[in-house]
């Protein structure tokens, strides 16, 4: 069972996104970076995948070199091996992404192809929503978008997916693309001995050809926002009853 | 004169919620650039809603699509376009539209702008477009332009209303047999779990919501407490799934789920991005936070200042005591 995850750097914002002052980008002088969270579980569903079924993890990222950052966490939490395919640029769009994967994973996959490719269901930067299924596409297999439970059955990924009232079942036969979301399982911390393993990790690079596509973003806004004068209904115990007013207004006692 | 083509994804008959909202934006859109409107769903069983829109409509219909099977749906609409000569191809950016949109963009070798929220400039469908979109879940907006003969966009879900019933009289709908590989069929829905479930997050009247405030998976106790009186459920912030107090069933958020109950009442927590946009929808917002300067207090409609489980405590106290 051999699984590949694709995943993004980004940054990890607080209360309020704020942009660099000619808009193309957001200022992450002060923020952290981490794993886009749909993705962070998919590596976790693959390294589960791989402790039951045996097999190895493959972790890649297409982005700038201090996404290698995001690929020893991926290892601390499992992965066996993380490839960097390096962008110049911090922007390009869904098609010139999964055209770069596409490459990637052909290089990747000089051998045998990986069993199952995992996405996440879509960036939570840039949100395309569709580099999975250009790149399963592009490779021929079958895609499955927005999977909350994922296991292996002989030769075929069975895949759940959550609806208004239950679960949609899929079963895709191997080799298979799927893409999932947060919640699909819950991602573990760390371990020392994890930590450790990851400083060591060697970090291999592929290089891609990353074509600028038809799709160009201008700039970045803040959407403008309603500014709401909070009514403080009062501190502590004492504010109980002010609370209960609230509840009959809405018409919830 | 260009054609506008919008796909509603029908759900064993039924439009999702969302569905129609792209309706909307197409019709300004048709109006604007004096381009024919047309309406497509796939399988008969969504027959009878696509002709209650009165619009020109295709029911796309082959053995395979007897159920969503998104690579079949995707070149299926892809054959549809190019029968009918669309140059803008447009559906709600719902879980269905986006999917299926991603599908048909890849078959056309088109590119596909998602969660689309205003149309700047189009003067001609053959141009370059300016767009607006959302980014973060909707945090945050991003100008784009797109160059492309024929365009594909999906609508950001509740930016537009949906075209009230009866806009038009019904009208018949055409039926369109696309060309389908048997082996489209593999990714099919092959079976329905259902769970009985009463009250959801999505359709609550009122959520009471608990994040790293609340300390402990035990300390939830509370908030299931107030929530059953009200009669409503308990979600939770990233931090709770995170710490699994909560399943994550229950998160709020850009990766949990997108509510917009009568009252969000949110207990300790301090107000991410990816939590807000999960919960502005909301009619009102109670924050209950130690911090009069976190931003979901900045933010609420009404907040409390004080330790949650001293103030729910009161609250549900206050509650039991006004009961006869």
């Amino acid at each position: 069972m051999n699984i590949l995850v694709c995943v993004k750097r980004v940054p990890a914002p607080g209360a309020r996104i704020v942009l660099t002052d000619d808009g193309q980008d957001i200022d992450t002088r002060h923020l952290g970076f981490t794993t886009s969270p749909h993705e962070e579980c998919a590596v976790e569903a693959a390294v589960q995948l791989t402790e039951k079924h045996g097999g190895s993890v493959t972790v890649l990222t297409l982005g700038p070199p201090e996404a290698v950052e995001q690929l020893r966490y991926s290892v601390s939490v499992g992965a066996h091996r993380v490839v960097l395919a390096p962008a110049p640029t911090t922007e390009w769009d869904p098609e010139a992404t999964a055209a770069a994967l596409v490459e990637a994973i052909g290089q990747l996959e000089s051998d045998s192809p990986f069993d199952l490719i995992l996405f996440g269901n879509e960036s939570a930067d840039s949100g395309g929503y569709q580099v999975g299924i250009r790149v399963a596409r592009a490779l021929g297999r079958p895609v499955i978008n927005g999977l909350k439970g994922i296991e292996i059955n002989g030769g075929e990924m069975v895949g759940r997916r959550e609806t208004e009232e239950g679960y949609e079942v899929y079963r895709l036969p191997l080799p298979a693309v799927a893409g999932a979301k947060e919640g699909i399982t819950l991602p573990r911390y760390p371990t020392l001995p994890g930590r450790l393993k990851s400083r060591r990790a060697t970090i291999e690079e592929t290089p891609v050809h990353l074509t600028p596509g038809a799709q160009e973003m201008v700039r970045l806004l803040n959407p403008v926002e309603e500014q709401t004068e909070t009514i403080i209904l009062g501190h502590g115990a004492e504010a109980a009853p002010g609370v209960v007013r609230l509840l009959e207004k809405v018409g919830l006692l | 004169m260009s054609l506008i083509l919008v796909f509603v994804d029908n759900d064993r008959g039924s439009f999702s919620p969302t569905g129609p909202e792209a309706l909307t934006p197409a019709q300004s859109l048709a109006d604007h650039l004096g381009a024919r409107l047309e309406v497509a769903t796939v399988g008969e069983a969504g027959r009878t809603a696509l002709e209650q829109l009165g619009l020109p409509g295709h029911v796309v219909s082959h053995p395979i699509l007897s159920d969503y099977a998104p690579e079949a749906y995707g070149e299926a609409l892809a054959q549809l376009a190019d029968h009918v000569g669309a140059s803008v191809m447009m559906a709600a950016g719902d879980d269905r539209g986006a999917e299926v949109m991603a599908h048909a963009a890849t078959v056309l070798d088109r590119p596909l702008v998602a969660n689309v929220t205003e149309i700047v400039t189009a003067e001609e469908t053959g141009a370059t477009w300016e767009m607006m979109r959302t980014r973060w879940g909707g945090s945050l907006a991003e100008k784009t332009r797109l160059r492309s003969s024929r365009k594909l966009l999906t609508i950001a879900p509740h930016t537009f209303p949906a075209p009230g019933p009866g806009a038009n009289p019904p009208r018949p709908a055409d039926i369109f047999p696309p060309e389908l590989p048997e082996h489209l069929a593999r990714t099919r829905v092959v079976e329905r779990i259902r769970l009985t479930e009463g009250l959801t997050l999505a359709t609550a009247p009122v959520v009471v919501s608990g994040g790293r405030g609340v300390g402990s998976a035990e300390n939830f106790a509370i908030l299931e407490e107030l929530a059953e009186l009200l009669g409503g459920v308990v979600g939770c912030s990233r931090v709770a799934t995170n710490n699994g107090w909560r399943p994550h069933s229950d998160q709020v958020g850009q990766t949990g789920t997108r509510i917009a109950p009568d009252l969000y009442i949110a207990c300790g927590i301090s107000g991410a991005v990816q939590h807000w946009v999960g919960c502005m929808a909301s009619q009102q917002i109670l924050a209950i936070n130690t911090d009069p300067e976190a931003p979901l207090v900045t933010k609420a409609d009404y907040a409390v200042i004080g330790d949650l489980h001293e103030v729910l405590a009161a609250v549900i106290a206050e509650i039991r005591a006004g009961k006869p």
